[in-house]
Protein backbone atom coordinates (compact mmCIF):
# COMPACT_ATOMS: atom_id res chain seq x y z
CA UNK A 1 0.00 0.00 0.00
CA UNK A 2 1.18 3.58 -0.85
CA UNK A 3 1.74 5.85 2.26
CA UNK A 4 2.76 9.65 1.88
CA UNK A 5 4.73 10.61 5.03
CA UNK A 6 6.92 14.14 5.57
CA UNK A 7 9.84 12.91 6.48
CA UNK A 8 12.78 15.63 7.80
CA UNK A 9 10.58 18.59 6.33
CA UNK A 10 9.86 16.57 2.91
CA UNK A 11 7.16 14.71 1.56
CA UNK A 12 7.95 11.29 1.07
CA UNK A 13 6.17 8.05 -0.69
CA UNK A 14 6.78 4.70 -0.17
CA UNK A 15 4.54 1.01 -1.69
CA UNK A 16 5.05 -0.80 1.79
CA UNK A 17 3.12 -4.20 3.15
CA UNK A 18 0.44 -3.07 5.40
CA UNK A 19 2.07 -4.68 8.22
CA UNK A 20 4.93 -2.98 8.11
CA UNK A 21 6.34 -0.61 10.50
CA UNK A 22 7.65 2.57 10.15
CA UNK A 23 10.88 2.05 11.12
CA UNK A 24 11.04 -0.57 8.12
CA UNK A 25 9.82 1.85 6.25
CA UNK A 26 12.37 4.87 6.90
CA UNK A 27 14.96 1.95 6.64
CA UNK A 28 14.31 -0.48 4.05
CA UNK A 29 11.72 1.90 1.66
CA UNK A 30 13.46 5.28 2.15
CA UNK A 31 16.96 4.19 2.68
CA UNK A 32 17.28 6.18 6.33
CA UNK A 33 19.50 4.46 8.05
CA UNK A 34 20.26 6.46 11.53
CA UNK A 35 17.34 4.42 13.16
CA UNK A 36 18.48 1.52 14.56
CA UNK A 37 16.57 -1.82 14.77
CA UNK A 38 17.57 -3.86 17.45
CA UNK A 39 14.64 -5.53 19.11
CA UNK A 40 11.23 -4.38 17.33
CA UNK A 41 9.11 -4.84 20.35
CA UNK A 42 9.90 -1.34 22.45
CA UNK A 43 12.38 -1.95 25.08
CA UNK A 44 15.74 -0.54 23.52
CA UNK A 45 14.68 2.76 21.60
CA UNK A 46 17.32 2.42 19.25
CA UNK A 47 14.65 3.14 16.41
CA UNK A 48 13.52 6.63 18.21
CA UNK A 49 12.02 8.92 15.77
CA UNK A 50 10.00 11.75 15.98
CA UNK A 51 6.43 11.32 14.96
CA UNK A 52 4.02 14.63 14.89
CA UNK A 53 6.44 16.24 17.50
CA UNK A 54 6.61 13.20 20.34
CA UNK A 55 9.63 10.90 20.36
CA UNK A 56 8.43 7.00 19.81
CA UNK A 57 9.23 3.60 19.03
CA UNK A 58 9.02 3.75 15.30
CA UNK A 59 8.94 -0.24 15.34
CA UNK A 60 5.72 -0.07 16.98
CA UNK A 61 4.21 2.80 14.74
CA UNK A 62 2.34 0.75 11.37
CA UNK A 63 3.72 2.61 8.31
CA UNK A 64 0.37 3.42 7.31
CA UNK A 65 -0.24 5.11 10.75
CA UNK A 66 2.31 7.59 9.52
CA UNK A 67 0.08 8.53 6.54
CA UNK A 68 -0.05 12.41 6.58
CA UNK A 69 1.89 12.72 9.35
CA UNK A 70 5.46 14.45 10.06
CA UNK A 71 8.53 12.25 11.24
CA UNK A 72 11.81 13.87 12.08
CA UNK A 73 14.68 10.86 12.11
CA UNK A 74 17.98 11.60 13.47
CA UNK A 75 19.15 12.47 9.50
CA UNK A 76 17.30 15.79 10.29
CA UNK A 77 20.07 17.04 13.40
CA UNK A 78 23.31 17.39 11.57
CA UNK A 79 23.67 20.01 8.98
CA UNK A 80 25.57 18.78 5.93
CA UNK A 81 28.73 18.13 7.85
CA UNK A 82 28.05 19.68 10.91
CA UNK A 83 26.99 17.92 13.71
CA UNK A 84 24.09 19.08 15.50
CA UNK A 85 25.42 20.44 18.77
CA UNK A 86 24.01 17.35 20.73
CA UNK A 87 25.85 15.18 18.34
CA UNK A 88 29.16 16.86 19.10
CA UNK A 89 28.70 16.84 22.77
CA UNK A 90 28.34 13.16 22.22
CA UNK A 91 31.77 12.89 20.74
CA UNK A 92 33.49 14.75 22.92
CA UNK A 93 31.87 13.67 26.33
CA UNK A 94 33.29 10.47 24.47
CA UNK A 95 29.13 8.58 25.43
CA UNK A 96 29.73 6.98 21.78
CA UNK A 97 31.48 2.85 21.90
CA UNK A 98 29.69 0.19 19.36
CA UNK A 99 27.54 3.45 18.48
CA UNK A 100 24.42 1.47 18.34
CA UNK A 101 22.51 3.07 20.50
CA UNK A 102 23.76 6.23 19.64
CA UNK A 103 21.18 7.29 17.18
CA UNK A 104 18.43 6.91 19.50
CA UNK A 105 19.47 8.46 22.10
CA UNK A 106 20.63 11.60 20.41
CA UNK A 107 17.00 11.97 19.53
CA UNK A 108 15.68 11.37 23.16
CA UNK A 109 18.49 13.80 24.35
CA UNK A 110 18.09 16.45 21.36
CA UNK A 111 13.62 15.79 22.25
CA UNK A 112 14.52 16.57 25.60
CA UNK A 113 16.40 19.65 25.89
CA UNK A 114 14.64 21.17 23.31
CA UNK A 115 11.92 20.70 25.89
CA UNK A 116 13.94 21.53 28.93
CA UNK A 117 17.54 23.71 28.09
CA UNK A 118 18.68 23.14 31.44
CA UNK A 119 17.53 19.24 32.51
CA UNK A 120 18.54 17.91 36.12
CA UNK A 121 20.33 14.60 35.67
CA UNK A 122 17.28 12.72 37.28
CA UNK A 123 15.32 14.28 34.32
CA UNK A 124 18.03 13.01 31.75
CA UNK A 125 17.86 9.78 33.18
CA UNK A 126 14.18 9.67 32.90
CA UNK A 127 14.49 11.04 29.12
CA UNK A 128 16.35 8.14 28.43
CA UNK A 129 15.13 5.28 30.23
CA UNK A 130 13.39 3.61 27.40
CA UNK A 131 17.33 3.78 25.33
CA UNK A 132 19.54 0.57 26.34
CA UNK A 133 23.21 1.15 25.96
CA UNK A 134 25.34 -2.21 26.22
CA UNK A 135 29.10 -0.43 26.08
CA UNK A 136 28.56 2.62 28.11
CA UNK A 137 27.74 2.20 31.70
CA UNK A 138 25.48 5.51 31.00
CA UNK A 139 27.67 8.21 32.85
CA UNK A 140 29.18 9.15 29.73
CA UNK A 141 25.60 9.94 28.13
CA UNK A 142 24.15 11.71 30.61
CA UNK A 143 27.65 13.60 30.57
CA UNK A 144 27.21 14.71 27.15
CA UNK A 145 23.67 15.96 27.33
CA UNK A 146 24.58 17.62 30.35
CA UNK A 147 27.33 19.14 27.96
CA UNK A 148 24.87 19.92 25.12
CA UNK A 149 23.55 21.57 28.19
CA UNK A 150 25.87 23.98 29.31
CA UNK A 151 26.95 24.91 25.42
CA UNK A 152 23.91 25.74 24.49
CA UNK A 153 23.84 27.91 28.03
CA UNK A 154 21.05 26.45 29.58
CA UNK A 155 23.66 24.64 32.61
CA UNK A 156 25.13 27.19 34.76
CA UNK B 1 -3.74 -7.52 4.73
CA UNK B 2 -4.84 -4.24 4.21
CA UNK B 3 -5.28 -0.87 6.91
CA UNK B 4 -8.68 0.64 7.41
CA UNK B 5 -7.94 4.65 8.64
CA UNK B 6 -11.61 5.87 9.52
CA UNK B 7 -11.59 9.84 10.20
CA UNK B 8 -14.39 9.76 12.32
CA UNK B 9 -15.82 7.42 15.07
CA UNK B 10 -18.54 6.89 12.94
CA UNK B 11 -16.63 5.85 10.05
CA UNK B 12 -14.68 3.34 12.31
CA UNK B 13 -17.99 2.11 14.17
CA UNK B 14 -19.11 1.21 10.48
CA UNK B 15 -16.23 -0.78 9.38
CA UNK B 16 -15.87 -2.54 13.16
CA UNK B 17 -19.09 -3.71 12.12
CA UNK B 18 -18.71 -4.39 8.47
CA UNK B 19 -15.50 -6.00 8.46
CA UNK B 20 -15.10 -7.89 12.22
CA UNK B 21 -12.15 -9.17 11.06
CA UNK B 22 -10.18 -6.33 10.87
CA UNK B 23 -7.86 -5.99 14.06
CA UNK B 24 -8.19 -2.80 16.16
CA UNK B 25 -4.95 -0.26 16.89
CA UNK B 26 -4.13 2.36 18.61
CA UNK B 27 -0.89 3.23 19.88
CA UNK B 28 0.33 -0.46 18.60
CA UNK B 29 2.39 -1.06 21.66
CA UNK B 30 0.91 -3.97 22.38
CA UNK B 31 -0.15 -4.95 19.05
CA UNK B 32 2.75 -4.64 16.95
CA UNK B 33 5.22 -6.30 19.34
CA UNK B 34 3.39 -9.30 18.30
CA UNK B 35 3.14 -8.63 14.18
CA UNK B 36 6.81 -8.22 14.60
CA UNK B 37 7.34 -11.09 15.99
CA UNK B 38 5.14 -13.22 13.44
CA UNK B 39 2.01 -13.74 16.44
CA UNK B 40 -0.66 -11.60 14.96
CA UNK B 41 -1.38 -11.66 11.15
CA UNK B 42 -4.83 -10.60 10.81
CA UNK B 43 -6.95 -9.56 7.57
CA UNK B 44 -6.65 -6.27 8.06
CA UNK B 45 -6.35 -3.61 10.70
CA UNK B 46 -8.45 -0.99 11.77
CA UNK B 47 -6.21 2.45 12.53
CA UNK B 48 -7.48 4.06 15.59
CA UNK B 49 -5.17 6.13 16.14
CA UNK B 50 -6.61 9.25 14.24
CA UNK B 51 -9.97 9.45 15.61
CA UNK B 52 -10.10 12.78 17.31
CA UNK B 53 -13.01 11.95 19.27
CA UNK B 54 -11.29 9.07 21.33
CA UNK B 55 -8.21 11.27 21.91
CA UNK B 56 -9.13 14.01 24.41
CA UNK B 57 -10.50 14.08 28.17
CA UNK B 58 -13.32 16.26 29.80
CA UNK B 59 -15.48 16.43 32.66
CA UNK B 60 -19.15 16.01 31.89
CA UNK B 61 -21.90 15.09 34.57
CA UNK B 62 -19.25 15.40 37.65
CA UNK B 63 -17.59 12.57 35.63
CA UNK B 64 -14.37 12.67 34.35
CA UNK B 65 -14.54 11.12 30.99
CA UNK B 66 -10.89 9.37 29.25
CA UNK B 67 -11.38 8.55 25.84
CA UNK B 68 -9.90 5.61 24.29
CA UNK B 69 -6.71 6.97 22.85
CA UNK B 70 -5.84 9.35 25.25
CA UNK B 71 -2.31 8.25 25.90
CA UNK B 72 -0.28 7.72 28.99
CA UNK B 73 1.95 10.89 28.22
CA UNK B 74 -0.84 13.17 28.59
CA UNK B 75 -2.34 11.31 31.73
CA UNK B 76 1.14 11.98 33.04
CA UNK B 77 1.08 15.68 32.36
CA UNK B 78 -2.28 16.74 32.19
CA UNK B 79 -4.18 14.66 35.00
CA UNK B 80 -2.08 15.20 38.36
CA UNK B 81 -5.58 15.80 40.05
CA UNK B 82 -6.02 12.46 39.69
CA UNK B 83 -2.38 11.12 41.57
CA UNK B 84 -2.56 8.11 41.67
CA UNK B 85 -3.80 7.18 37.76
CA UNK B 86 -1.27 9.92 36.84
CA UNK B 87 1.56 7.69 38.93
CA UNK B 88 0.08 4.54 37.16
CA UNK B 89 0.78 6.39 33.63
CA UNK B 90 4.44 7.37 34.97
CA UNK B 91 5.38 4.17 35.62
CA UNK B 92 4.07 2.30 32.16
CA UNK B 93 7.04 1.72 29.94
CA UNK B 94 9.39 4.47 28.85
CA UNK B 95 8.34 7.69 27.45
CA UNK B 96 8.67 6.51 23.85
CA UNK B 97 6.01 3.78 25.16
CA UNK B 98 4.02 6.27 26.97
CA UNK B 99 3.68 8.66 24.05
CA UNK B 100 1.59 5.97 22.19
CA UNK B 101 0.21 3.38 24.48
CA UNK B 102 -3.27 4.28 25.49
CA UNK B 103 -5.57 3.77 27.91
CA UNK B 104 -8.37 2.15 25.72
CA UNK B 105 -5.29 -0.48 25.02
CA UNK B 106 -4.56 -0.94 28.31
CA UNK B 107 -8.08 -2.02 28.71
CA UNK B 108 -8.80 -3.90 25.64
CA UNK B 109 -5.45 -6.03 26.18
CA UNK B 110 -6.62 -6.74 29.82
CA UNK B 111 -3.65 -7.97 31.13
CA UNK B 112 -3.36 -8.57 34.71
CA UNK B 113 -0.13 -6.34 34.87
CA UNK B 114 -1.90 -3.48 33.00
CA UNK B 115 -0.92 -0.84 35.29
CA UNK B 116 -4.29 1.80 34.59
CA UNK B 117 -6.11 -1.17 35.59
CA UNK B 118 -5.75 -0.80 39.59
CA UNK B 119 -6.38 3.02 39.50
CA UNK B 120 -9.44 2.49 37.15
CA UNK B 121 -11.03 -0.45 40.13
CA UNK B 122 -10.38 1.96 42.86
CA UNK B 123 -11.59 4.94 41.16
CA UNK B 124 -15.10 2.19 40.62
CA UNK B 125 -14.70 3.44 36.68
CA UNK B 126 -17.10 2.56 34.19
CA UNK B 127 -16.28 1.44 30.33
CA UNK B 128 -18.87 2.74 27.62
CA UNK B 129 -18.30 0.68 24.98
CA UNK B 130 -20.09 1.67 20.84
CA UNK B 131 -21.09 -0.16 18.40
CA UNK B 132 -22.85 1.45 15.06
CA UNK B 133 -25.87 -1.30 15.87
CA UNK B 134 -26.53 -0.81 19.12
CA UNK B 135 -24.90 2.67 20.29
CA UNK B 136 -23.01 2.94 23.36
CA UNK B 137 -23.73 1.07 26.34
CA UNK B 138 -21.89 1.48 30.03
CA UNK B 139 -20.30 -1.86 31.96
CA UNK B 140 -18.59 -1.52 35.19
CA UNK B 141 -14.60 -2.88 34.89
CA UNK B 142 -15.55 -5.90 36.33
CA UNK B 143 -18.43 -6.54 34.13
CA UNK B 144 -15.72 -5.70 31.41
CA UNK B 145 -12.89 -7.59 32.66
CA UNK B 146 -13.71 -10.91 32.34
CA UNK B 147 -9.58 -12.66 33.01
CA UNK B 148 -6.49 -12.64 31.86
CA UNK B 149 -6.74 -10.61 28.35
CA UNK B 150 -10.51 -11.37 28.33
CA UNK B 151 -12.91 -8.64 28.26
CA UNK B 152 -16.41 -8.42 27.53
CA UNK B 153 -16.24 -6.18 24.17
CA UNK B 154 -18.35 -7.71 21.77
CA UNK B 155 -16.98 -8.26 17.89
CA UNK B 156 -18.65 -5.01 16.71
CA UNK B 157 -17.69 -3.17 19.73
CA UNK B 158 -14.95 -0.48 20.16
CA UNK B 159 -13.79 0.91 23.93
CA UNK B 160 -15.18 4.63 23.55
CA UNK B 161 -14.29 5.88 26.75
CA UNK B 162 -13.94 5.28 30.84
CA UNK B 163 -15.34 7.26 33.13
CA UNK B 164 -16.12 7.89 36.70
CA UNK B 165 -16.42 10.11 39.63
CA UNK B 166 -13.25 11.86 40.29
CA UNK B 167 -12.38 11.14 43.90
CA UNK B 168 -11.61 13.18 46.75
CA UNK B 169 -8.81 12.41 49.07
CA UNK B 170 -5.45 11.23 48.75
CA UNK B 171 -4.73 8.15 46.21
CA UNK B 172 -1.55 6.67 45.06
CA UNK B 173 -0.04 3.69 42.84
CA UNK B 174 2.80 1.90 43.42
CA UNK B 175 4.62 -1.17 41.52
CA UNK B 176 7.09 -3.65 42.52
CA UNK B 177 9.87 -4.78 39.75
CA UNK B 178 13.07 -6.04 39.03
CA UNK B 179 14.49 -2.05 38.17
CA UNK B 180 12.75 1.33 37.82
CA UNK B 181 12.50 1.66 34.18
CA UNK B 182 10.63 -0.21 31.56
CA UNK B 183 9.11 -3.00 33.90
CA UNK B 184 6.06 -5.39 33.81
CA UNK B 185 4.80 -5.47 37.50
CA UNK B 186 5.51 -8.14 39.53
CA UNK B 187 2.69 -6.65 42.14
CA UNK B 188 1.07 -3.66 42.13
CA UNK B 189 -1.39 -1.92 44.04
CA UNK B 190 -3.19 1.38 44.07
CA UNK B 191 -5.14 2.51 47.47
CA UNK B 192 -7.51 5.61 46.96
CA UNK B 193 -9.39 7.20 50.15
CA UNK B 194 -13.30 8.17 50.05
CA UNK B 195 -13.21 11.02 52.19
CA UNK B 196 -17.09 11.74 51.60
CA UNK B 197 -18.09 8.19 51.42
CA UNK B 198 -15.96 7.35 54.15
CA UNK B 199 -14.57 4.47 52.41
CA UNK B 200 -11.01 3.22 51.59
CA UNK B 201 -10.72 1.89 48.13
CA UNK B 202 -7.72 -0.78 47.27
CA UNK B 203 -7.16 -2.54 44.26
CA UNK B 204 -3.98 -4.88 42.58
CA UNK B 205 -2.33 -5.81 39.87
CA UNK B 206 -0.35 -8.71 38.60
CA UNK B 207 -2.08 -10.90 41.57
CA UNK B 208 -4.46 -12.42 40.01
CA UNK B 209 -6.23 -13.45 36.73
CA UNK B 210 -7.39 -9.71 36.23
CA UNK B 211 -7.19 -6.62 39.19
CA UNK B 212 -8.62 -7.44 42.33
CA UNK B 213 -10.05 -5.35 44.88
CA UNK B 214 -9.08 -6.19 48.35
CA UNK B 215 -12.57 -5.97 49.86
CA UNK B 216 -12.00 -6.88 53.73
CA UNK B 217 -8.70 -4.91 53.92
CA UNK B 218 -11.23 -1.97 52.64
CA UNK B 219 -13.88 -2.44 55.37
CA UNK B 220 -11.49 -2.96 58.22
CA UNK B 221 -9.61 0.39 57.38
CA UNK B 222 -12.82 2.49 56.96
CA UNK B 223 -13.82 1.57 60.35
CA UNK B 224 -10.66 1.55 62.05
CA UNK B 225 -9.92 5.24 60.32
CA UNK B 226 -13.73 5.92 61.44
CA UNK B 227 -12.97 4.82 65.62
CA UNK B 228 -9.47 6.63 65.13
CA UNK B 229 -11.67 9.51 64.57
CA UNK B 230 -9.23 10.05 61.14
CA UNK B 231 -11.36 11.37 59.04
CA UNK B 232 -12.90 13.87 60.71
CA UNK B 233 -9.09 15.30 62.07
CA UNK B 234 -6.00 14.11 59.98
CA UNK B 235 -4.06 14.76 63.17
CA UNK B 236 -5.65 11.64 64.72
CA UNK B 237 -3.34 9.08 64.72
CA UNK B 238 -4.22 5.53 63.40
CA UNK B 239 -2.12 2.64 65.24
CA UNK B 240 1.31 1.08 63.60
CA UNK B 241 -0.98 -2.22 64.29
CA UNK B 242 -3.98 -1.05 62.19
CA UNK B 243 -1.61 -0.54 59.01
CA UNK B 244 -0.10 -3.83 59.44
CA UNK B 245 -3.14 -5.39 59.76
CA UNK B 246 -4.41 -3.82 56.86
CA UNK B 247 -1.40 -5.02 54.95
CA UNK B 248 -1.91 -8.32 56.04
CA UNK B 249 -6.04 -8.52 54.74
CA UNK B 250 -4.93 -6.95 51.32
CA UNK B 251 -2.43 -9.90 51.01
CA UNK B 252 -5.01 -12.33 51.81
CA UNK B 253 -7.10 -10.86 49.07
CA UNK B 254 -4.42 -11.49 46.76
CA UNK B 255 -4.79 -14.58 44.32
CA UNK B 256 -1.12 -14.69 42.85
CA UNK B 257 0.78 -17.46 41.03
CA UNK B 258 4.55 -18.20 40.47
CA UNK B 259 5.70 -17.12 37.25
CA UNK B 260 9.45 -16.25 35.76
CA UNK B 261 8.69 -12.42 37.27
CA UNK B 262 7.84 -13.62 40.80
CA UNK B 263 6.38 -16.65 43.03
CA UNK B 264 3.12 -16.10 44.82
CA UNK B 265 4.79 -15.90 48.08
CA UNK B 266 6.70 -12.87 47.22
CA UNK B 267 4.23 -11.41 45.27
CA UNK B 268 1.62 -11.82 48.64
CA UNK B 269 4.72 -10.01 50.82
CA UNK B 270 4.61 -7.41 48.30
CA UNK B 271 1.18 -6.58 48.87
CA UNK B 272 1.14 -6.39 52.40
CA UNK B 273 4.31 -3.87 52.16
CA UNK B 274 2.55 -1.90 49.22
CA UNK B 275 -0.81 -1.65 51.07
CA UNK B 276 0.47 -0.31 54.36
CA UNK B 277 2.93 1.98 52.82
CA UNK B 278 0.12 3.10 50.67
CA UNK B 279 -2.80 3.83 53.71
CA UNK B 280 0.31 5.49 55.64
CA UNK B 281 0.62 7.83 52.42
CA UNK B 282 -2.34 8.71 52.52
CA UNK B 283 -2.53 9.71 55.42
CA UNK B 284 0.00 11.71 55.80
CA UNK B 285 -1.22 13.08 52.53
CA UNK B 286 -4.25 15.05 53.07
CA UNK B 287 -4.87 18.49 52.90
CA UNK B 288 -3.15 21.24 55.47
CA UNK B 289 -5.70 21.38 58.69
CA UNK B 290 -6.48 17.79 58.43
CA UNK B 291 -2.76 16.83 58.17
CA UNK B 292 -1.87 13.34 60.35
CA UNK B 293 0.61 13.81 62.87
CA UNK B 294 4.11 12.23 62.23
C1 LIG C 1 8.38 -1.94 25.89
C2 LIG C 1 6.97 -1.97 26.42
C3 LIG C 1 6.74 -1.66 27.76
C4 LIG C 1 5.46 -1.70 28.27
N1 LIG C 1 5.28 -1.40 29.58
C5 LIG C 1 4.03 -1.43 30.10
C6 LIG C 1 3.83 -1.11 31.48
O1 LIG C 1 4.78 -0.78 32.21
N2 LIG C 1 2.55 -1.15 31.95
C7 LIG C 1 1.49 -1.49 31.18
O2 LIG C 1 0.37 -1.50 31.67
N3 LIG C 1 1.66 -1.80 29.87
C8 LIG C 1 2.91 -1.78 29.32
N4 LIG C 1 3.08 -2.11 28.00
C9 LIG C 1 1.92 -2.57 27.21
C10 LIG C 1 1.19 -1.47 26.40
O3 LIG C 1 2.01 -0.32 26.22
C11 LIG C 1 -0.11 -1.05 27.08
O4 LIG C 1 -0.95 -2.15 27.26
C12 LIG C 1 -0.86 0.05 26.30
O5 LIG C 1 -1.87 0.58 27.11
C13 LIG C 1 -1.47 -0.46 25.01
O6 LIG C 1 -2.09 0.64 24.37
P1 LIG C 1 -1.97 0.85 22.79
O7 LIG C 1 -2.79 2.03 22.43
O8 LIG C 1 -0.57 0.89 22.37
O9 LIG C 1 -2.66 -0.49 22.29
P2 LIG C 1 -2.57 -1.28 20.91
O10 LIG C 1 -1.33 -2.07 20.85
O11 LIG C 1 -2.89 -0.39 19.78
O12 LIG C 1 -3.81 -2.25 21.13
C14 LIG C 1 -3.83 -3.17 22.21
C15 LIG C 1 -5.10 -4.01 22.14
O13 LIG C 1 -6.23 -3.20 22.38
C16 LIG C 1 -7.13 -3.24 21.28
N5 LIG C 1 -7.66 -1.88 21.22
C17 LIG C 1 -6.96 -0.72 21.31
N6 LIG C 1 -7.80 0.33 21.36
C18 LIG C 1 -9.06 -0.18 21.29
C19 LIG C 1 -10.36 0.40 21.31
N7 LIG C 1 -10.55 1.72 21.40
N8 LIG C 1 -11.43 -0.42 21.23
C20 LIG C 1 -11.25 -1.76 21.14
N9 LIG C 1 -10.06 -2.37 21.14
C21 LIG C 1 -8.97 -1.58 21.21
C22 LIG C 1 -6.30 -3.71 20.12
O14 LIG C 1 -7.09 -4.37 19.17
C23 LIG C 1 -5.35 -4.67 20.80
O15 LIG C 1 -5.97 -5.90 21.03
C24 LIG C 1 4.36 -2.05 27.44
C25 LIG C 1 4.59 -2.34 26.09
C26 LIG C 1 5.88 -2.29 25.57
C27 LIG C 1 6.11 -2.59 24.13
S1 LIG D 1 13.89 -1.58 17.77
FE1 LIG D 1 12.26 -0.34 18.42
S2 LIG D 1 12.56 -0.26 20.54
FE2 LIG D 1 14.09 -1.66 19.92
S1 LIG E 1 27.56 2.54 22.68
FE1 LIG E 1 27.25 0.44 22.27
S2 LIG E 1 25.15 0.19 22.82
FE2 LIG E 1 25.58 2.17 23.48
Amino acid sequence: MLVRTRVNGEWREADVWPGASLLSMLRDDLGLLGTKNACEQGECGSCSAWLDGEVVCSCLVLAAQAEGREVRTVEDLADGDRLHPVQQAFLDAGAVQCGFCTPGMVVAATDLLERDPDPSDEAVREALSGNLCRCTGYQKIVDAVRLAASRAGGGA
Amino acid sequence: MEVLRPATLAEALEARSARPEAFPIAGGTDVMVAVNFDRLRPEAFLDLSRLDELRGWHEEDGEVVLGAGLTFARIERELASLPALAQAARSVGSPQIRARGTIGGNLATASPAGDALPALAAYEADVVLGSAARGERRVSLREFLLGPKRTSLEPDELVLAVRFRSPHGPGSFSKVGTRNAMVIAVASLCLQLDEDARAVRVAMGSVGPTVLRATEAEAFAARALAEAGAFDAAAAPVPAATLREFGQLAGAAARPIDDVRGTAAYRRHAVEVLARRALSWALEGRPAGRRAAG
